[in-house]
């Protein structure tokens, strides 16, 4: 089997397997840590998509979250449309906001910090404009009003809610993959390598960063529309604050950024390293939050490609400590 | 639809909180220039500083402006030993993981300080924090210009120190071009630190200068920390003069922005400029074309 | 460190549980009890405040013989932190049904309420909302959730009405307001409501002005109060902002013919008032307020001021929510989610240290819920509407 054809593989195994847990178990509470942490392995991925494999780094990704969370409560309050349909156009028009976004910052060339910087006030800008303006609630912010069926997309139990959001990560698991074996993706990689290089070769930077942020974008409203469909309420904090941006890059850098299974990894791994801590040290607060804190600068100390990248750091500190050994 | 009688006083506000923007922006703009990265904990660098401020003054009585040398080369040590021992080791060079680092530094402190001194709003009276001084028909709070006249002085101190001192002419080499420094003969890896220290250093005369109109509790750097990357990049990264007069700027539109459009619209006034400016002029209003 | 003592006793009592295993058919030892705050990130003081009074309640409720109708069965906290987020909240919930608590209190923020109340709801799992002011949290239909206090509706109108009784008695001075509301849910939320109120009253709303969290000066918004004059300020937002506020009006010698907050504000907070004596003065509140004509409530507050803190509507408004939901088990004679449901629906609670009367639950809402107001009188807070909690005549104007 090719490598690309034993990936593709893999992705069926790890969508089976997590399938079959809401089988296995009633349990709200292993169901509830599966939701999530798939919901922030989505995150994730939207944002390695763009950061991982485009190169560029965005510091304000909650832009497209916060965007696909209120498409999705908006079309669905004012519209009186259906919540698949709004799903729809959440993702649509979080990849628009992507294209806007993008077309912008990669018309005047933004990389580097600007463009993480650039990301981070669009997001502000956002987020205060929701403040604002009448049709997003303001400060009071957007409810839906609790109906569990499956047309309204919102489930009795977390069960349905993992399969959905099993879903999506599935789907940008296959998009990622596609990322990794197309052509686009190529180009893509190429032109975060070196951009002068890969224009010589007749590749279009601007077209491929802007197919980049779009997707991304698209991916990340998917899971600002999750977000809402799960919670019910969305308000302009939660849609546009940093949090999201921030949870996002970290799971997607610690796990490892620009592979297929970084994002997924680095998510599980945190929302492991958070429960634990919460659970042994809950009783005084403060103190899991110190200690998540030292255990993600440990993580880039003795990790430098993330998780996804321990065997080739294992390998080249194998062979540091033979060569001197020798 | 306002009368000057309004406009003047909101234009001299608004430099004299600018003054503060810069202070803790002039750090920020410092270590960026010098080590490329952008400084995630500075916002938490600048609350543990407010809290030693706050501690000396309640346990010691000291004084928020006399406490000034005690916080000043205290914060300096934080950071050198954060740069030299934390980031630097942890960064292996990659931008990502400084990102990362900074980050965990940031989510350390400020849970820390949660732990040490709960998530009470604490504040310290001193006998000028309701003064005022009036300029024209402008009342302003004593502390304000305080402030305003100790963030020219420190700008002017930084200014001096990279402009005429050896470590100057060493953290400018280093930000110009690291290898060729380093073939000098230059530490870099000292000179990083030193850097960081002082951005630090300037936190803790931030501190120092708003206590006494303002209050310390642990998520009290984050209100900070987007406005100052605002101004870092309006004046250009790694401008000191751009710096300033990006605060005091700032300052001002955030004032006249609250004015016109209403505080919480107004706030769309400083994100506007940040992103025009990246836009546009990415080397920043005040700084050379590159 | 309560916290830590508590926790060590919560150990003991786990302990005591397994040296005496229960004997078939017997009541269970002790019951427990998720007490759900967000006691880390934004919210951490006013969630750490909640959590305090939880346990003070508890800790009464299991020294005063614990469950009686449940052979003194002993109440057992299991704390969650909601860490000032929605999700975390809705996470805790999911923790707390399968460690098989028979009841939620919690959860301070209206946001967060929202998504826990509904959580909680899918296990049938009683829950007690302590503060959680928006209207929206009992508007739904949820038959497992109940709230003691008032909501921001009336708040908002019994602040209008009260107003005006403290205008017309002192001939009508005041005319003109102007609002100041921090821009998220609680302060939108009570800013509209009010705007919409003070007219019909004859009141005019000379401006409403909105601002961030954290507003870094206030200079510009007590300039245009400067220019626009009201006669009153009505002030909705967080301590840090209001402290801000309040002071840059003092420092720009700026003052209305009175402060009048909406739910939270200095006449209601023991720590503005200490820590800002000369600004507190005079200044009125409508918010969340305990009965001062009861002694226990004066006891309480000696309690709370012994560990070093301050008595803030949190821990009252959580230590009364805990002790209706003890009264709730004790009648419902049983550990079981729907019975439990059942007596907090017919409850009677009365005895309490709130001014809410006799409980009766509508939909979920407690209909005697009312705020106070309160004004702040030589360093101290006194209660001044209505006439039977009065313990001191009102100042108003503050000015002519």
């Amino acid at each position: 089997m090719t490598s690309g054809g034993k990936e593709l593989a893999g992705i069926f195994l790890f969508v089976a397997l997590v399938a079959g847990i809401p089988l296995a178990t009633d349990s709200g509470v292993i169901l509830n840590f599966v939701m999530m942490a798939l919901y922030a392995a989505l995150l994730a991925q939207a944002w390695n998509i763009l950061g991982g494999f485009g190169g560029q780094f965005s510091f304000g990704h909650a832009l497209f979250f916060g965007t696909g969370a209120y498409i999705q409560a908006i079309a669905q309050l004012q519209g009186g449309l259906n919540a698949w349909l709004a799903l729809f156009m959440a993702v649509a028009g979080s990849a628009g906001v992507g294209a806007l976004v993008g077309a912008l910052s990669f018309r005047y060339g933004l990389k580097g910090s600007y463009f993480a910087l650039v990301t981070l006030a669009f997001a502000e800008v956002f987020r205060i404009l929701a403040l604002s303006v009448p049709f997003t609630g303001a400060g009071v912010g957007l409810m839906l009003p609790l109906h569990e069926s499956f047309a309204n997309m919102q489930f009795g139990s977390r069960k349905g809610y993992v399969y959905l959001v099993l879903a999506f990560v599935a789907a940008a698991l296959l998009l990622t993959w596609w990322l990794k074996h197309s052509r686009f993706g190529a180009y893509l990689q190429a032109v975060r390598d070196n951009e002068d290089a890969a224009r010589a070769i007749g590749v279009n930077p601007f077209g491929v960063k802007l197919g980049a942020i779009v997707l991304s974008g698209g991916l990340m409203g998917a899971g600002g529309a999750f977000y809402v469909q799960v919670f019910q309420y969305i308000d302009p904090g939660i849609a546009y604050g940093p949090g999201t941006s921030v949870e996002a890059l970290v799971a997607a850098i610690v796990g490892g950024m620009g592979t297929l299974w970084g994002p997924v990894l680095g998510a599980l791994v945190l929302h492991v390293l958070a429960d634990l801590t919460r659970n042994l040290f809950g009783q005084l607060p403060g103190i899991n939050m110190v200690i998540y804190g030292m255990v993600l600068v440990l993580i880039v100390m003795f990790l430098p490609r993330g998780i996804a990248g321990l065997g080739a750091t294992a390998k080249s500190l194998w062979k540091k400590s033979g060569g001197r050994r020798g | 639809m306002f009368d000057s009688g309004i406009l003047f006083p909101s234009l001299i506000n608004g430099l004299t909180t600018g003054a503060v923007y810069a202070l803790i922006a002039l750090g920020l703009t410092l270590i960026y220039g010098v080590l490329h990265i952008i400084n995630f904990a500075h916002g938490a660098a600048l609350m543990v500083a407010l809290y030693a401020v706050y501690l000396l003054k309640e346990r010691f009585g000291i004084d928020p402006y006399l406490a000034l040398p005690l916080v000043v080369p205290g914060m300096f040590v934080l950071g050198y030993a954060l740069q030299r021992l934390i980031i630097n080791r942890a960064s292996h060079g990659k931008d990502e993981n400084i990102l990362l680092v900074t980050l965990g530094l940031s989510i350390v402190m400020e849970n820390a300080a949660l732990l040490f001194f709960k998530s009470d709003t604490r504040t310290i009276e001193t006998a000028y924090t309701l003064t005022t001084v009036a300029i024209g028909p402008a009342m302003i709070a004593l502390p304000k210009l305080v402030a305003f006249a100790g963030a020219l002085l420190v700008s002017g101190l930084l200014l001096w120190i990279v402009g005429k001192t050896d470590l100057g002419r060493a953290i400018r080499a280093v930000a110009k071009e690291k290898h060729g420094a380093k073939l000098m003969g230059i530490d870099v890896d000292h000179v990083y630190a030193m850097s960081f220290g002082i951005g630090l250093a300037c936190l803790g005369a931030a501190a120092c200068f708003l206590l006494p109109a303002y209050y310390v509790n642990p998520q009290v750097g984050g209100g900070f920390v987007l406005v100052a990357f605002t101004v870092v990049v309006l004046g250009g990264m790694g401008s000191f003069v751009g710096a300033l007069l990006g605060g005091l700027l700032i300052g001002v539109v955030e004032s006249l922005g609250g004015l016109y459009l209403g505080e919480s619209l107004g706030q769309i006034g400083i994100f506007a400029i940040f992103i025009a400016v990246l836009l546009f002029r990415p080397q920043g209003l005040f700084g050379a074309k590159a | 460190m309560s916290t830590r003592r508590h926790f060590m006793s919560q150990s003991a009592a786990a302990a005591s549980a397994m040296a005496f295993p229960l004997v078939g058919g017997a009541q269970p030892r002790t019951i427990k009890v998720g007490v759900l705050h967000p006691v880390t990130g934004a919210l951490a003081y006013s969630g750490q405040q909640c959590r305090v009074g939880a346990l003070m309640a508890i800790e009464d409720i299991n020294k005063a013989g614990g469950i009686k109708s449940m052979g003194g069965a002993n109440i057992e906290a299991l704390l969650g932190d909601a860490q000032s987020q929605p999700q975390a909240g809705a996470a805790e919930i999911e923790k707390m049904n399968e460690a098989g608590v028979s009841a939620v209190v919690g959860a301070f923020a209206s946001a967060i309420c929202l998504a826990t109340t509904q959580a909680a709801a899918k296990y049938n799992l009683p829950h007690v909302v302590d503060v959680g002011v928006a209207d929206q949290i009992m508007e739904r239909g949820l038959k497992n959730t109940f709230r003691f206090g008032p909501g921001y509706r009336k708040c908002a109108e019994a602040a209008v009405a009260n107003l005006h009784v403290l205008n017309m008695a002192a001939g009508k001075p005041a005319r003109t307001v102007m609002i100041v509301h921090e821009e998220s849910l609680f302060g939108t939320g009570t800013a509209n409501l009010l705007a919409r109120e003070l007219p019909g009253y004859g009141y005019e709303v000379k401006e409403v002005i909105k601002h961030a969290n954290p507003t870094r000066d206030f200079n510009n918004i007590v300039l245009r109060m400067k220019a626009v004059n009201p006669d009153i300020v009505i002030p909705a937002n967080y301590y840090n902002e209001y402290a801000l506020l309040v002071r840059t009006m003092q420092q720009q010698k700026i003052s209305p013919k009175a402060i009048y907050s909406v739910l939270g504000g200095a006449a209601s907070s023991y720590k503005f008032v200490k820590e800002f004596p000369d600004a507190a003065n005079g200044i009125i509140d409508c918010n969340h307020w305990f009965n001062p004509k009861d002694k226990r409530s004066a006891e309480l507050k000696k309690r709370v001021e012994a560990k070093g803190l301050f008595f803030s509507y949190e821990v009252f408004m959580t230590y009364t929510a805990m002790r209706l939901l003890a009264d709730a088990i004790e009648r419902a004679k049983s550990s079981d989610r729907a019975a439990i449901i059942d007596a907090l629906e017919k409850s009677t609670f009365a005895d309490h240290i709130m001014p809410y009367g006799a409980t009766k639950f509508v939909n979920g809402q407690n209909t005697g819920a009312q705020p106070l107001m309160t004004q702040v009188v030589k360093n101290d807070i006194k209660v001044i509407i209505p006439r039977e909690y009065r313990e001191t005549d009102p100042v108003f104007p503050l000015r002519a």
